[in-house]
């Protein structure tokens, strides 16, 4: 029988990655039989279970689709690839309701120790990192995965590379954060802050993470717009120097391939190093690059203005890059570290502060012409005041990287103060406002399902961070002076104990802004919800068609 | 302990060196292209990319 023109068969990947899910699968049902402990071993059946499920949903999405896979352009405009969008929209809110949530639980076992409930699952300890990387890594990694999806298709016009790249980087990365997080919960962990997994998530993570790497460069290959836009720059930057960061802090070799235990390759000073060239940096390419790339295309559109300079956005990021991988050794001042080095890294963190102040004003002045949007558009507002807060904190930062300042702030609540202000005022804020206009946009609807609620979602949560801020600085600076403070027969004037209990209403206000900023968040979950579920479809255009917006 | 003179020697402290001019001249060879007033019209262009896409 002759072929007919366009007989269905499985692409080289469909085929591919069923065979190597089905190996994984039986490996893994090998390794859990075999594991040494119990966390490694249903990490290894949880990895089984999701290696079958993978077998499964590809061949059932192979036939299901049509026989040709779907058209880079329609009536010669780019068909967009919105699955994975939405994908990581979802996930982001969940993992940032969850996040938030174990954040104020966290806070409040520091105000009441009785919330530790004497378990060890349950230990601030444990719960702490699944904290930071819930909102770090699970919220933030898929608001910068779902809005660097759509900004490079947009800027590009180019559907996105790939067919089931995409997916398996967007659902790859969130299985990652359920090992991680289960992972921290059973007491698996390298303590190394900000890069608790063990070795076999990092060698996930980084199968994941060089696909996406992969699917965004080829899909700037493949573009139709000859420029690159300022934005995939920097979301490039992120992805590069994120695998770079990966791989450079996370060497270790396994104590058994059947157990979860490993040894870190580096030792002593050169450990400790790494470690804070690894977290600062993670700080600046992932919390800060990615997030001003949000920037430099969320505002410009919200506002429908240009970009106030695209020559200062051009400076901004060389500067940044040439500036921030030397900022690290600021968190190891008064160490082993050699003197020069600290002197080095804060000598760096200083500088930084230029760049930073310019990407601020080249966001902030986007608006010139447009401000009276602040008054009646709170998505608008909040994408400004997160880089009003993004500049307060980069602020902040270099100066308590400064040697003297340091001895006051380091160790003390200033620092998570500090944190937070970035953390929740800029990258929780410069999502939630990009999230708000990526949801009608991927979806397709008209707009917001309410944006009076954005408006209680924007108080609620700014008054928590003022909370919550405040109270740390006060809290902090208290901490280091009492820490300091000596009798006129030079002995320390508190115990340590006495310090900790002057903390005590400093930690009750804490809770309560972070309180208040998950409560926006379920408000904003609520609003997104309704988006999509009883939001006005934009004007009908024919399927899987973006309408012009 | 007394440096070995080596070919590998003089070449890493010739590198450890010479990164910071090379560094600052790529930077400064941006910050030119960046303000080159040829390149005006171009990155204007580039300004309003987010708002003239389909």
């Amino acid at each position: 029988m002759s072929q007919p023109s366009i007989s269905k068969s499985m692409t080289i990947g469909e085929s591919g990655l069923a065979v190597v899910f089905a190996v994984t699968a039986f490996l893994c049902v090998i390794a859990s039989a075999k594991a040494l402990d119990a966390p490694f071993a249903f990490h290894a059946a949880l990895s089984a279970a999701a290696s079958l499920a993978a077998v499964f949903v590809i061949i059932n999405r192979y036939l299901d689709r049509p026989a040709a896979l779907p058209p880079q352009e329609i009536n010669g405009r780019p068909n967009y690839n919105m699955g994975p969008i939405k994908f990581s929209s979802f996930m982001a809110m969940f993992w940032g309701i969850a996040g938030f949530l174990v954040g104020l639980i966290i806070a409040s076992q520091l105000a009441w120790p009785a919330l530790n409930f004497d378990l060890p699952w349950t230990s601030f300890g444990r719960l702490r990192p699944l904290h930071t990387s819930a909102v770090i890594f699970a919220f933030g990694g898929n608001v910068l995965l779902a809005t660097s999806f759509y900004v490079v298709q947009k800027s590009c016009r180019a559907r996105l590379a790939g067919d089931l790249a995409p997916w398996f980087v967007v659902v790859g990365y969130n299985f990652f954060i359920l090992v991680a997080g289960t992972g921290y919960l059973l007491g698996v962990t390298q303590s190394k802050e900000y890069a608790e997994p063990e070795w076999y998530a990092d060698l996930w993570l980084t199968i994941v993470w060089v696909t996406y790497l992969l699917v965004f460069l080829v899909t700037i290959i493949k573009r139709k717009e000859p420029h690159i836009f300022v934005a995939n720059w920097f979301y490039l930057a992120f992805i590069v120097t994120i695998a770079v960061l990966h791989l450079g802090n996370n060497p270790a070799l396994p104590v058994s391939v059947f157990g979860s235990k490993s040894y870190v390759a580096w030792g002593g000073i050169q450990d400790a190093m790494f470690q804070w060239w690894y977290g600062h940096n993670a700080v600046g390419f992932f919390l800060t690059a990615g997030f001003l790339a949000i920037m430099y295309y969320f505002i410009p559109k919200r506002a429908e203005r240009p970009i106030y300079s695209y020559r200062l956005s051009i400076i901004h990021f060389w500067a940044l890059i040439f500036l921030y991988i030397w900022a690290g050794p600021h968190h190891l001042h008064y160490t082993a570290l050699p003197d020069w080095t600290q002197t080095l890294g804060m000598t760096f963190s200083i500088m930084l502060w230029m760049p930073s102040w310019g990407g601020m004003i080249n966001g902030l002045m986007t608006l010139s012409g447009a401000w009276d949007k602040l008054r009646t558009d709170p998505v608008l507002r909040m994408l400004v005041v997160s880089v009003a807060f993004y500049g307060m904190s980069t602020f902040e930062g270099p100066m308590m990287s400064i040697k003297v300042v340091n001895s006051l702030s380091h160790y003390t609540d200033w620092t998570i103060g500090h944190v937070h202000s970035g953390a929740l005022g800029w990258v929780g804020f410069v999502s939630f406002g990009a999230l708000y206009c990526l949801v009608p946009w991927a979806w397709n609807r008209k707009g917001l399902y309410s944006l009076k609620l954005v408006n209680w979602h924007f108080w609620v949560a700014t008054l928590g961070i003022v909370l919550y801020i405040s109270a740390m600085w006060v809290s902090g600076i208290l901490q280091g002076l009492m820490w300091r403070a000596y009798t006129s027969l030079g002995f320390l004037e508190y115990s340590f104990i006495e310090t900790v209990e002057a903390m005590h209403p400093f930690y009750i206000i804490r809770a309560a802004g972070g309180g208040l900023f998950l409560i926006g968040a379920l408000i904003m979950a609520y609003n997104l919800w309704m988006t999509v579920r009883v939001g006005e479809a934009e004007v009908q255009m024919p399927v899987a068609l973006q309408p012009a917006e | 302990m007394k440096a070995i003179l080596t070919v590998h020697n003089l070449a890493s402290e010739l590198v450890t060196t010479i990164w910071t001019p090379v560094f600052v001249a790529i930077f400064l060879a941006i910050v030119a292209y960046a303000f080159w007033p040829r390149n005006k019209a171009a990155f204007d262009e580039a300004a309003h990319l987010p708002l003239r896409e389909e």
